[in-house]
């Protein structure tokens, strides 16, 4: 799950991390109050959930809280990457004279986390990690003694953190990966790590990225969760129980099974059809949870027809069917369907979608290559 | 012979007094699997279809002799049962549970490190072997007995192939789904170097998915193996940054591409089926049937 950077800092400011004090405005109104109780200058940024927000503009600053009002206006109701700033952090201004980037991912090769250090500021880490790997500094947490001070002094000493603050990054350091584990976080990043001329090590900007799974034990961060505008679908599917992704093509797609939906997915692309969406209904759905998967696919205004592909082991043939056919009478008029079952209730299922005059496919190719068909003939 | 499991092996369901353990546990027996007991720490004493319910993973081991544990237990619970199952002594565990947070399977890969046992899943649909039974979810009567290895990240695909097999007369030798998670505890490379010593496999087939590297690893071994690989990759279509449903399934900057994978499997001369329906073919054209 994504989460702001105000939120970010709330969680790094609870683990005994510095980050500046910052306020939410939605109106420049609002902007301009803070930065009166601030009383000094601020920066205005753009809270939305995707990054490169600087280079879009995303990031401005007011001297005054007039300037900070006029700021916020611009940034505010701007589109970032297909996403509105609805909310800014309005925050005092600092000058920083250094930056380090550190980080704690989640690496799948050794199966624990990683801390990756670099003094390689004002730069997308990304592209130091493909372009400079060696100036990235990492190291493998041992979960069983996670992140200890030292060590983490060890990492920032090496990326070339002067002696005078190395104690205060280590300190940082090492609270980000309590962070990151008490978050349940799969990405705990501070970027820039600003140090100041008057000595002062700070989370001037930092992301985190929470585990869906560990959603159910950490409620208070699951209490965060928004729709993201880009794809509000998403989002409503996600609170529905059903996994959605929402692609760019036309034909609606359903499957029970993330690999089984994939490779359905790359099927329709072979046919010559472009896939609308991912959706997988998971195990042993019934007839309204197929009804509903339905009616969600074709609220897509791009979808002009969905191919519904079931293998039966705990599904079964007959409810599949007998949730096409309830959904068929609330679907737009016309709205292709192709269902393919297989496995348990297959006969069952196919005698029902015969009788309500609905179109199957013998194999998943069959299937995709109809369904593909039925919208060429339509268009 | 088979591998990870044959019809002597004993079998217990952590998680038996549940849903989906109760329902499964049925399903184990039927295909022939001797499921000797379960557990369900606070119901030890009662029974299910007949087998005893224990307190403990130890207990259950002490008393019924098994060293196969089939986890059902949900996601919160699911990664104390593995470590508890390996504490226990089981030599080999089976964790069908998804939905696990990852950072719990961070702390049971360190765990098992100091013990022999090996974990298949989780996130997975289990493992099956054609004669002598299943361990746990795999719909067993799509299989049939015979020398192909199969193994596969995704439960659903692995049922449409293992079906499109067996209709092409290419029973299995055994079938394992290793999960979809970015942390697993036996990946592609460990299964093809289980069937590369296994003597009743001919050859193998291997279903892979975009996210991580483990089919480019495993690519690296099948260039070396003295039995043919047949690769399928899915997710040609997903595209970057997007979670396809698998918790594993995401591609991450330029790691994880099904393009890569495919390449990788081809530069080792593993043939790659272009569809799952020419999986049998390619398979055949390899042992020359």
């Amino acid at each position: 799950m994504k989460i702001h950077e105000y939120q970010a800092k709330e969680i790094m400011r609870r683990y005994g991390i510095p980050v500046q004090p910052g306020k939410i405005a939605t109106t420049p109104e609002q902007a301009e109050e803070i930065a009166r109780e601030f009383g000094e200058p601020v920066v205005i940024k753009a809270q939305v959930y995707v990054g490169g927000r600087g280079k879009a503009g995303g990031i401005q600053f007011g001297d005054t809280p007039e300037q900070a009002r006029d700021a916020a206006s611009r940034v505010l109701g701007m589109d970032i990457k297909g996403l509105t700033v609805e909310k800014v952090l309005v925050t005092p201004k600092i000058a920083i004279s250094d930056e380090y980037y550190v980080g704690i991912v989640l690496d799948r090769a050794s199966q624990a986390p990683v801390v990756m250090v670099s003094a390689a500021g004002g730069v997308d880490i990304e592209e130091v990690a493909e372009t400079a790997p060696e100036k990235i500094i990492k190291h493998t947490i041992d979960v069983r003694w996670g992140l200890p001070s030292w060590q983490a002094r060890e990492l920032l000493a090496r990326a070339g953190m002067p002696s005078n603050v190395v104690a205060k990054g280590g300190a940082i350091l090492a609270a980000l990966a309590r962070a990151y584990e008490g978050s349940d976080a799969t990405l705990a990043e501070i970027y820039p790590l600003a140090l100041t001329a008057d000595g002062q090590v700070l989370a001037a900007d930092g992301k985190i990225l929470i585990d869906d799974a560990a959603l159910p034990r950490q409620k208070e961060y699951a209490g965060w969760a928004e729709p993201e505008e880009a794809n509000p679908l998403e989002y409503e599917a996600k609170t529905e129980g059903l996994t959605y992704v929402k692609l760019d093509g036309d034909v609606g797609i359903i499957g029970n099974g993330a690999g089984l939906v994939m490779t359905t997915l790359d099927m329709v692309a072979r046919s010559g059809g472009k896939p609308a969406n991912f959706l997988d209904i998971g195990g042993g759905a019934k007839a309204e949870v197929m009804k509903k998967a339905l009616l969600f696919v074709a609220r897509d205004p791009q979808v002009r027809g969905i191919l519904v592909n079931i293998f039966g082991g705990i599904t079964r043939g007959e409810e599949v069917a007998r949730g096409i056919i309830m959904a068929q009478q609330e679907l737009p008029k016309g709205m292709p369907i192709v269902a393919r079952l297989a496995g348990t209730g297959e006969e069952e299922g196919r005698a029902l979608l015969a009788d309500a005059g609905l179109t199957w496919g013998a194999d998943m190719r069959d299937a995709a290559q109809k369904i593909v068909a039925e919208i060429k003939a339509r268009s | 012979m088979s591998i990870l499991f044959d019809k002597d092996s004993r079998v217990i369901v952590t998680g038996i007094t549940g849903h989906e353990g109760l329902y499964h546990t049925k399903g184990m027996l039927a295909s022939g699997t001797q499921v000797v007991g379960g557990v369900t720490p606070g119901k030890g004493g009662q029974t299910v279809e007949e087998k005893p319910v224990f307190d403990t993973v130890e207990e259950a081991r002490a008393k019924t002799g098994a060293t196969v544990a089939c986890i059902f237990v949900p996601p919160l619970g699911a990664a104390e049962s593995i470590m508890e199952c390996a504490a226990a002594g089981m030599e080999l565990v089976v964790c069908i549970t998804e939905n696990i947070p990852v950072n719990d399977m961070t702390r049971v890969a360190a765990f098992l490190k100091e013990y022999p046992t090996r974990l298949i899943g989780p996130n997975c649909p289990g493992l099956a072997t054609p004669g002598a039974g299943k361990v746990g979810i795999m719909p067993y009567h799509i299989f049939r007995e015979g020398d192909i290895g199969f193994v596969s990240r995704s439960g659903t695909l692995t049922y449409e192939v293992v079906a499109l097999l067996t209709q092409a007369e290419l029973g299995q030798s055994s079938c394992i789904g290793i999960g979809g998670d970015p942390i697993i505890g036996t990946t592609f490379i460990d299964c093809l170097r289980l069937f590369e010593a296994d003597p009743k496999t001919a050859a193998v087939v291997m279903c892979g998915e975009i996210g991580g590297s483990d089919e480019e690893d495993a690519a690296a071994y099948a260039a070396t193996m003295s039995k043919p690989v047949i690769g399928f990759i899915s997710g040609r279509t997903a595209p970057p940054g997007k979670r396809m449903g698998h918790a594993g399934a995401i591609i991450s900057g330029k790691t994880g591409t099904a393009q890569g994978k495919v390449e990788a499997l081809q530069a080792a001369h593993v043939p790659v089926a272009e569809t799952i329906f020419d999986i049998p073919d390619l398979v055949k054209q390899a042992l020359r049937r």
